[in-house]
């Protein structure tokens, strides 16, 4: 109950953006609904593609699917579990399934299905999840902050988490094109654009360098890692040279790109995710680093472990250390 | 409709009854429970009203008439526990609990604010009268069975109410819950399942097979009743007779419901999941509400 408030009444109130929460900055490029566009554009030349969700076509962006390909279309009702079974049987029979919910519902109640339905026969399902850390002000329900946690451990899954709506678009090829199950952090709606600015291409495995800096290294993924490109601009300001390096993959990790940056020039080493800091990226990073005996100095953004508040989300991003402002200022003290 | 539970007249205010003896009608309090609801979303300019709008009258007849509860001491153990496992409806619930007592009427101005007591789906760390952290849907009737039998160890008379949604229908746990309650014959379960034919995706009969829905309850061990939800005198009927009726087994009372009822407008609106209401239709719902109530129309 760490989020519980007292009875004193709030003197400024910002709206609560949970079911029609954006993640984008005022002004801000977005693109509208990139994976069902990308879905849609896809199944086109893959027959086999098949989409499935439980009760959240409208939330996840699959309502565009459904009606360009309303056969092709399987409303499972609000029943999650059957989602993941029934996705499994049509992959046995064929059939390439993107189910789609959201995160919280996919690691926490369907667990069980995805890992012995789907996982240990290494069926060709993408599991794509809405609501991927915390994108929504609903509390602990709709925050999926330890679904990267959860995943990491289920052997044979693929875990990517796309930081903006470019490479949500490149990512669904790319996850149709591996031979797996894959399971897909997804931001929805009015998505960000910003990557096609930095020549970015998403690239299944591959950590890549965005932008470059000689004082810190951002490890970043996901939402965050549009968050650290914002806080390397503030910290340029004060001639504070931040690199990005962003890990859309979070399994199997690219460690070998990371450990070389992680390596080069005494630089401090952070690692930033929209996700509990136990568990995820952060964790996987400072693992892999010790492994291969290189030890920079070395601190984790990313939520804390605590069931968080519900709320209006700039305000949580803020609290909770994942806006631009938050992340530039944690570095700044780290420095 | 008086409302004096069965079996009680007006007594202490610490019988648990707080309500008895109240000139109010319970058309009044669904109408105060509405309107409540109404002036939450105005201040955020969103919410789940007409599920609020289209449940008001069951929880007006839940707070006033069939439950045993103390607005001042949440926690006594002599009360009948509610469980809302619609974690989205909490704006319905608030607004009952305001009516109730139990929330203070000037708390509306916090719904969904940044650190309020009454944040959009309901927790229950946050809220005092909120029995359970709702919003990941289907975990209510599992709860209430783990009440219900908790009470039965107390020897406690309490009853366990927990409302429930069509969509929630489709989640494997509630049907789990629907056995385990008939198992172990827990006749102080009291399952309330909102009926409004709607879901996220749309119309819920369409998205999963749902009915015949008074026959599967049945065949599954349960006294059952199905009523038009926006009747109160339908509603109080029912929950007087699952209280009251000598059957070892868990009773359910399906409420047939309209959303956005008692808001001709919004309920004429296309249905929706997430009704929009736009920023100057608050007031106009309002205003229509107080009118169609003094007015004396029903529907
Ligand atoms: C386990 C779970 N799956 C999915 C959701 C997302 N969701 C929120 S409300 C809702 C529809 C539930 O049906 P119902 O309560 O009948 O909807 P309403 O009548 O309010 O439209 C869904 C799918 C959820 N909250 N919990
Ligand atoms: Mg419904």
């Amino acid at each position: 109950m760490s989020g519980a408030p007292n009875a004193e009444a709030p003197k400024q109130r910002l709206t609560t953006s949970a079911m029609i929460a954006s993640i984008a900055a005022p002004g801000q490029r977005t693109a509208s609904a990139p994976f069902g566009h990308a879905l849609v554009a896809l199944a086109k030349s893959h027959p086999g593609i098949v989409g499935l969700t439980a009760d959240l076509a409208k939330y996840t962006d699959l309502h565009i699917f459904a009606q360009a390909y309303p056969d092709r279309f399987y409303q499972m009702g609000m029943a999650e579990q059957l989602l993941m079974s029934a996705a499994a049987g049509l992959a046995r029979e064929g059939a390439m399934p993107f189910v789609t919910t959201y995160a919280v519902f996919a690691s926490r109640r369907a667990y069980d299905f995805i890992c012995m339905a789907i996982a240990e026969e290494r069926l060709n399902v993408k599991i794509v999840c809405a609501l991927p850390g915390l994108t929504s002000g609903y509390g602990p329900s709709h925050q999926a902050t330890e679904d990267i946690a959860i995943f990491r451990g289920m052997p044979n899954l693929t875990i990517i988490d796309p930081a903006d709506a470019l490479e949500i678009e490149q990512a669904v090829p790319a996850i149709a094109a591996h031979d797996g199950p894959v399971y897909m952090r997804l931001l929805r709606g009015q998505v960000p654009l910003l990557l096609d600015a930095y020549g970015y291409r998403f690239e299944l495995g591959k950590a890549k360098t965005i932008r470059t800096g000689n004082d810190v290294l951002v490890i970043s993924t996901g939402l965050a890692t549009m968050r650290a490109l914002q806080a390397a601009e503030i910290l340029e300001r004060d001639s504070i040279g931040v690199e990005v390096l962003h890990a859309a993959t979070i399994k199997p990790l690219d460690l070998d790109t990371i450990i070389a940056a992680a390596g080069k020039g005494g630089r401090l080493v952070v690692v930033a995710e929209n996700h509990t800091i136990i568990g995820g990226l952060g964790e996987a990073v400072a693992a892999g680093l010790l492994r291969a005996g290189v030890a920079p100095k070395f601190r984790q953004i990313g939520l804390p472990d605590a069931f968080l508040a519900a709320g209006a989300l700039p305000t949580l991003h803020d609290r909770y250390g994942i806006s631009a402002e938050a992340i530039a200022r944690q570095i700044k003290g780290w420095l | 409709m008086a409302s004096t539970p069965p079996g009680k007249t007006a007594a202490a205010r610490d019988d648990g009854f707080p309500h008895t003896g109240s000139n109010v009608s319970l058309r009044e309090r669904a109408y105060r429970i509405r309107r409540h609801a109404l002036r939450m979303g105005e201040v955020q300019g969103q919410g789940y009203i007409a599920q609020a709008l289209g449940i008001a009258d069951v929880l007006a007849v839940c707070y006033f008439h069939a439950m045993r509860y103390r607005p001042d001491d949440t926690r006594w153990e002599g009360r009948d526990r509610f469980l809302l496992s619609i974690g989205h409806y909490a704006i319905a619930l608030y607004a009952a609990l305001i009516e109730a007592g139990i929330l203070p009427e000037s708390e509306i101005e916090t719904y969904g604010a940044d650190a309020s007591r009454l944040p959009m789906s309901g927790m229950a760390g946050y809220t005092p009268g909120m029995e359970m952290t709702g919003g990941s849907l289907g975990h209510g009737v599992g709860i209430a069975v783990g009440v219900a039998l908790g009470l039965k160890r107390k020897k406690s008379d309490s009853f366990v109410y927990t409302l429930f949604s069509d969509g929630e229908l489709n989640e494997g746990s509630i049907w789990e819950g629907v056995m385990g309650a008939a198992h172990w014959r827990l006749d102080n379960l009291i399952g309330i399942v909102d009926v409004n034919d709607q879901q996220a995706d749309g119309p819920s009969a369409a998205i999963s097979s749902r009915e015949p829905l008074h026959e599967r309850f049945r065949a599954f061990g349960w006294h059952t009743q199905r009523v038009d939800g926006n009747d109160i005198d339908a509603v109080a009927t029912a929950l007087d007779a699952a209280r009251a009726v000598r059957v070892a087994a868990p009773r359910i009372v399906i409420c047939d419901t309209r959303m956005a009822k008692g808001v001709p407008f919004l309920e004429a609106r296309e249905r929706n999941h997430f009704l929009r209401v736009e920023a100057g239709e608050w007031q106009r719902a309002i205003s229509l509400l107080d009118e169609t109530f003094s007015g004396g129309a029903v529907s």
